[in-house]
């Protein structure tokens, strides 16, 4: 069985929750074999996020290069490319750094690719078989890799469940063997998202929408019965693209984390980088015409209407429990 | 600045309910309705706006069938000067290395300085921009929601990383770029503008025309294979009501009321 290594996401010193969920997704494939963790950057966090994650991995291999203080795909890629054996499985986690690593990776090692693995459904020495999904969820698929000459698979942040760490593994410092690194991206800077006019983040019931919405001038009907429940409007992606919504409104991986009582998700469908925002103990209410929308396995409640209707409706009653001309209790 | 921008034709799953097939091999195509993949489209809209302000010209690609033509012609309608439709009957069966390696071969006919993709398409895999760069030698970035052509072949571009925030770096031509929605606003295309390009010849390239073998694409070459479709397992779910619409919304109003919900 082919040895399996993962790619150890860190920021400021500390390693992504996904370092332990690689090991679980590594041990599913290969219960045999502890996995290997890379760890690659430079300065002294370094060691500190060596050590943190040494409990779930067999051996830590530590590349320290100057050239790798801040995360470059292109350098990690050429540093893995003269480390990795041949016909290893590398693990990476599916967000922006894995996004840029994992594809080009494949193709300097010639292993087999698979992007954004939920489960493991079968692995043995020639073949890995992934339960993925396609068409914003709504399937899901398997997805077998050759393993004659290794794979890289792109793992979803969240879907497999950490093992508790045992004794640590052992650091092995590989900055030596890697070479000189050389890159035709040079990172700038990291620009903060902007706050925007309401923090939702700190909002206890959201109205959110997605493209159910359809156009602009239908944001107002979310409006109105946010203002009833003395709530606010958030969005998901198209909303935010299509500039209906600020940014900072936006609910998601690449917006906000919000950790509402009550989320009203209104004509969203539910993708995974949009649930990956929604925290702590939220009732999710989804209101979808179309009842194979996503978002209906992740929500508490479920109605299958047109939200251009049902809001409006929603909203009368709302106003009509509140009392004529009470307008929210917010202060 | 010569731009290549990689489309695809996908099902419309904002407008129509996707089934599956009855084995569970595909989904049902019969009645779907196909569109641009949407990020594929601000790809090609950022290339239209690089090429107003730098000169040059936007080629747009796609490898399929005949039928994918109606998404070059589309994006040509849009702007785009050339259509080119990469299709063979060996590259049934790609994988996604095989379809970068297809597009490698046509790249590596023309001179283009920057090559776009849009970030995903529907099997979300995301992956075809970044094998294609790795393919040519080119830096590649995904995630990109801005470009800056600066001087001495240069981009400044921004990635989206986690929480919104913006990841700016420096990237040499030639690249590739995997393009995020919302970068820009896309152009309308009406149906005359589409008319108004019908009769432009789109060139069409088979394995022979690319140097390709079914070493490189199609099904023998693919390490990596779906093997079918089938719905997710059915978790707890959510308690789907039904019922009337006032109905429904005056039950909603009591858990409302019951979770703090009315602030």
């Amino acid at each position: 069985m082919a040895r399996v290594f993962a790619y150890i996401v860190h920021k400021s010193g500390i390693a992504d929750d996904t370092a332990a969920e690689l090991a679980a997704a590594a041990r599913l494939i290969e219960p045999a074999q502890p996995p290997v963790a890379i760890v690659a950057g430079a300065g002294p966090e370094l060691d500190a996020v060596c050590a943190s994650v040494a409990g779930f991995y067999g051996e830590i291999w530590k590349i320290a290069d100057a050239a790798l203080s801040h995360p470059n795909a292109e350098l990690v890629r050429q540093a893995l490319a003269k480390l990795v054996p041949r016909g290893s499985i590398v693990l990476v986690p599916h967000q922006h750094f894995g996004i840029d690593l994992a594809p080009g990776l494949a193709i300097k090692l010639n292993a087999a690719c698979a992007a954004d693995a939920i489960a493991v459904a079968a692995a043995d020495a020639r073949a890995l078989t992934v339960v993925r999904q396609e068409f914003g969820g709504q399937f899901h698929t398997h997805v077998r890799c050759d393993l004659s000459c290794g794979a890289v698979i792109t793992v979803r942040p969240g879907a497999f469940k950490p093992v508790p760490a045992s004794a640590p593994g052992t650091v092995v410092d590989r900055s030596a063997d890697v070479g000189a690194l050389t890159a035709k991206r040079r990172y700038l800077e990291t620009i903060v998202a902007a706050a925007g006019d309401v923090d939702i983040t700190r909002e206890p019931v959201l109205v959110s929408v997605g493209r159910g919405i359809q156009e602009k001038d239908n944001i107002a009907l979310a409006e109105e019965l946010a203002e009833a429940l003395g709530a606010v409007v958030s969005c998901s992606r198209p909303v935010a693209d299509a500039k209906w919504l600020d940014k900072s409104r936006q609910v998601g991986t690449s917006g906000k984390t919000v950790k509402p009582k009550v989320y009203l998700a209104c004509g969203i469908s539910g993708s995974f980088q949009h649930l990956a925002g929604i925290k702590g103990n939220a009732c999710l209410i989804a209101i979808n015409k179309n009842p194979n929308a996503p978002i209906f396995q992740a929500a508490e409640i479920g109605i299958v209407d047109d939200i251009l209707e049902f809001l409006p409706v929603l909203a009368a009653k709302v106003t009509e429990l509140r009392g004529v001309g009470a307008k929210g209790g917010r202060p | 600045m010569e731009i290549l921008v990689c489309v695809k034709r996908v099902p419309d799953t904002s407008e129509n309910e996707i089934r599956l097939n009855a084995d569970g091999t595909d989904i049902e195509r019969d009645d779907v309705v196909y569109s641009v993949n949407e990020c594929d489209n601000y790809a090609v809209e950022e290339a239209l706006q690089i090429a107003e302000r730098t000169g040059g010209s936007v080629t747009v690609v796609t490898v399929g069938g005949e039928d994918d033509e109606e998404v070059l012609r589309r994006e040509m309608a849009m702007g785009a000067k050339n259509g080119v439709l990469l299709s063979d009957a060996a590259f049934a069966g790609s994988d996604a290395a095989g379809v970068a390696a297809i597009l490698k071969a046509f790249v590596a006919q023309g001179k283009y300085d920057l090559i776009l993709t849009g970030v995903q398409a529907e099997a979300g895999g995301a992956q075809v921009g970044g094998m294609l760069a790795a393919m040519l030698d080119y830096p590649f970035a995904s995630l990109v929601t801005s470009i800056e052509v600066l001087d001495g072949a240069k981009l400044k571009i921004a990635r989206e990383v986690e929480g919104g925030d913006r990841e700016l770096s420096e990237i040499e031509l030639p690249c590739v770029i995997s393009i995020q929605t919302g970068i820009n606003e896309p152009r309308y295309v009406g149906m005359r503008g589409v008319r108004q390009v019908a009769s432009i010849p789109i060139p069409t390239f088979g394995a022979a025309q690319l140097g390709l073998s079914t070493a490189v694409v199609g099904a023998a070459a693919a390490k990596t294979v779906r093997l079918d479709y089938f719905l997710p397992p059915q978790g707890k779910g959510a308690e789907m009501w039904k019922g009337g619409r006032e109905e429904l919304a005056d039950r909603l109003l009591e858990v409302l009321k019951a979770k703090g919900g009315l602030n």
